[in-house]
């Protein structure tokens, strides 16, 4: 398969703090990776660096076929280039309607003169139903998001993430505050979604991990640990000491 | 789910209805052209107070919908007056000027007019050359095209320097303070090219124009209804689509909206050029009702009576914006004319004229701590719009962003 992200050799420092030491990652076009680790290893900061809003040291990062050099790129390019991003704490716009929310992450034309003279068509509004149906609130879309319970945001967060339709998705923690039945849900969703584009999902949950069934990276003191299937990392001898027994 | 314009902007059809019947009453009322019970300087008042809640609209645009608190629009209202004002001056010295040698035995050439002319306005600043800024200031058209053109421009250069920076919040306040007061001192100047601190005056009189200020006030109040009328239908346009939507975003959370693919910088940069070029139009209807302009006009508290009138209105409501801007507005011109009784303590006397900053000041404090929603929330009594139950917390995590009350459910 070919190799949709290519992390290689990235450092970044804080205040003499070294959040990622040397990372190397490599992320398929249709994979699904769970990425685990103790709290510092780096993951959120890896996932900074992917979507631009960190510069590291060095390294580089190389997305797609055509090799764009993400570190190039702002925020919104990188996006636009089809990496997605949800965050721990679920982040809608609380004051605009889940349809609105919805509306804005549909994959289309983001320029501001193509924005300004946007009006909804039929298929944008039949594609919004149908993710409104997949994440449990086709009920709600006149519903400003702020109302929404903690779960239904998460669940929003995420459909706005497929509404965008990205070649990658970067998702963190994504059953945070979930019951049980919503992180199966949760599990069928990212599943499916693995199955057209790459998927990096950070989770502390090790039962969600295993529900995913998939390649599982380490990360320690912002670099990889460990890399293989649950099984495999879980019974490393490293990562037994460093993060399973604390 | 989809509805039209109108439905999703009730407001706009009532105020288009009010603005209409306020304005018909007016004339009614004129002395020009109906029964004389308005006196012409108070239609002036009436008129400048339609372009002063036109400036209002674009400030609630910028700061109550995208959350960009810039204190220096009023830097933008300024310079439209300015250009305007070029053409009423030069155009109106030049036929005074030209009846004058007409008196002449010798016909005077078209170099001894502008020399004529150059004297009569820029004698005061002891120069009688034009400066390269007047070139286009014979031509009304031009100077019509320099007046959104001017500011929109400045708005351009700074909006991008300051926007692609990343600075926000109290720093690009700031920031706007600083370019507001950079050019009121530079328009101080003597040499700026604009007559120092004299200004430019007598822009009440049309050139051309024989009708009396009490036909002619009523053009102008007539201009600015349309202006403030178009203005509204244009900013409920700007704030309810797809675009509204993004604007919103940025403003209660812009780095969300980044990681959507939406390039914020831009969308800022647009709006602000937008709503400068709205303020522009508003001040060059201003000032010649007022007929004079000086660059303390533009002094930085001039932009911060600005925000007060918006926060005391309501943010992020269009119609709190035009309501706080014609009420404090008017409110002020009563209590600094003179016109309201001082009161008598005995042991002191209030003289509003004195005290009406300190009333005004302190209504901003009690508005901002007990009732956010401004002046604005009384509609909401009669359109039952209610603001959610939040436990205090603000919808985004940004500077701009909505404050529990101010929003709704």
């Amino acid at each position: 398969m070919n190799t949709l992200l290519e992390v290689s050799g990235v450092s970044v420092t804080f205040d003499g703090f070294r959040a990622i030491n040397n990372l190397s990652f490599q992320i398929a076009e249709a994979e699904m990776r769970a990425v685990i680790g103790p709290n510092g290893a780096g993951k959120t900061t890896f996932m900074d660096i992917v979507t631009g809003k960190t510069r590291p040291d060095e390294g580089r990062v190389i997305w797609g076929e055509s090799s764009m050099n993400l570190l190039r790129m702002n925020e919104a390019k990188i996006a636009q280039a089809g990496i997605g991003r949800k965050f721990q704490k679920p982040t809608v716009f609380e004051d605009q309607s889940v349809q609105e929310n919805l509306l804005m992450a549909l994959k289309n034309n983001r320029g501001w003169l193509a924005v300004l003279r946007y009006r909804p068509t039929k298929v944008d509004l039949a594609k919004v139903d149908d993710l409104a149906e997949q994440i449990g609130l086709k009920d709600q879309l006149g519903r400003k998001s702020g109302e929404l319970s903690h779960g239904q945001k998460q669940w929003l967060e995420i459909g706005m993430l497929l509404a965008q339709e990205p070649r990658l998705l970067l998702v963190d923690e994504p059953a945070a505050g979930m019951t049980p039945s919503e992180r199966e849900h949760t599990t069928d969703i990212l599943v499916e979604a693995a199955k057209t584009r790459a998927v990096v999902v950070v989770e502390h949950d090790m039962e969600f991990v295993r529900r995913l069934n998939c390649k599982v990276t380490v990360l320690h003191e912002g670099a990889v640990l460990a890399e293989g299937s649950l099984d495999h990392v879980t019974s490393d001898q490293n990562v037994i000491d460093v993060y399973l027994e604390r | 789910m989809q509805r039209s314009f109108i439905a999703k902007n009730p407001s706009v059809l009532v105020f288009l209805a009010i603005l209409a019947l306020f304005t018909l009453l007016v004339t009614v009322m004129s002395e020009g052209f109906g029964v004389g019970g308005i006196s012409t300087s108070f239609i002036k008042t009436l008129g400048k107070t339609l372009c002063l809640c036109l400036i209002a609209l674009a400030m609630d645009v910028i700061w109550g919908y995208t959350g960009i608190l810039s204190l220096g629009h009023f830097a933008f209202f300024g310079l439209g007056g300015y250009m305007i004002g070029m053409w009423l001056m030069y155009e109106r010295t030049r036929l005074i000027v030209v009846d004058s040698l007409a008196q002449a035995e010798i016909p005077p050439t078209d170099g001894e007019v502008i020399d004529a002319v150059g004297n009569q306005i820029f004698g005061v600043v002891g120069s009688s050359e034009f400066p390269l800024i007047w070139a286009f200031a014979d031509s009304l058209v031009i100077q019509l095209i320099l007046v959104v053109f001017v500011p929109g421009i400045l708005a351009l250069v700074f909006g991008w320097l300051a926007f692609r920076s990343r600075v926000t919040g109290v720093y690009l306040s700031i920031l706007t303070q600083a370019m507001t007061l950079a050019l009121a001192l530079y328009l101080f100047q003597n040499d700026s090219g604009l007559r120092g601190n004299n200004g430019l005056s007598g822009l009440q009189n049309l050139p051309g124009v024989t009708a009396s200020q009490d036909y002619v006030s009523l053009w102008f109040f007539w201009a600015s209804a349309a202006a403030l009328g178009g203005g509204y239908v244009l900013c409920a346009w700007l704030v309810s689509g797809k675009f509204g939507s993004v604007l919103r975003a940025i403003r209660d959370n812009e780095a969300r909206v980044r990681f959507l693919g939406y390039s914020v910088e831009m969308y800022k940069l647009v709006i602000f050029t937008l709503t400068a070029c709205i303020a522009a139009v508003a001040g060059a209807l201003y000032y010649p009702q007022a007929g004079i302009i000086n660059p303390a006009e533009i002094a930085p508290i001039a932009s911060i009576y600005l925000a007060v009138w918006v926060a005391i209105g309501g943010r992020g409501r269009l119609y709190g914006a035009i309501i706080g801007a014609a009420f404090v507005s008017l409110l002020s011109t009563w209590f600094t004319g003179g016109q309201a009784p001082d009161i008598n303590l005995g042991f002191y006397t209030v003289k509003w004229v004195d005290w009406w900053l300190v009333l005004l000041g302190l209504s901003f404090v009690l508005v901002t701590l007990f009732a956010p929603k401004g002046i604005g929330g009384l509609i909401d009594l009669y359109t039952e719009r209610r603001s959610p139950s939040r436990h205090g917390a603000d919808l985004g995590p940004d500077d701009g962003a909505l404050r529990e009350q101010e929003a709704s459910q």
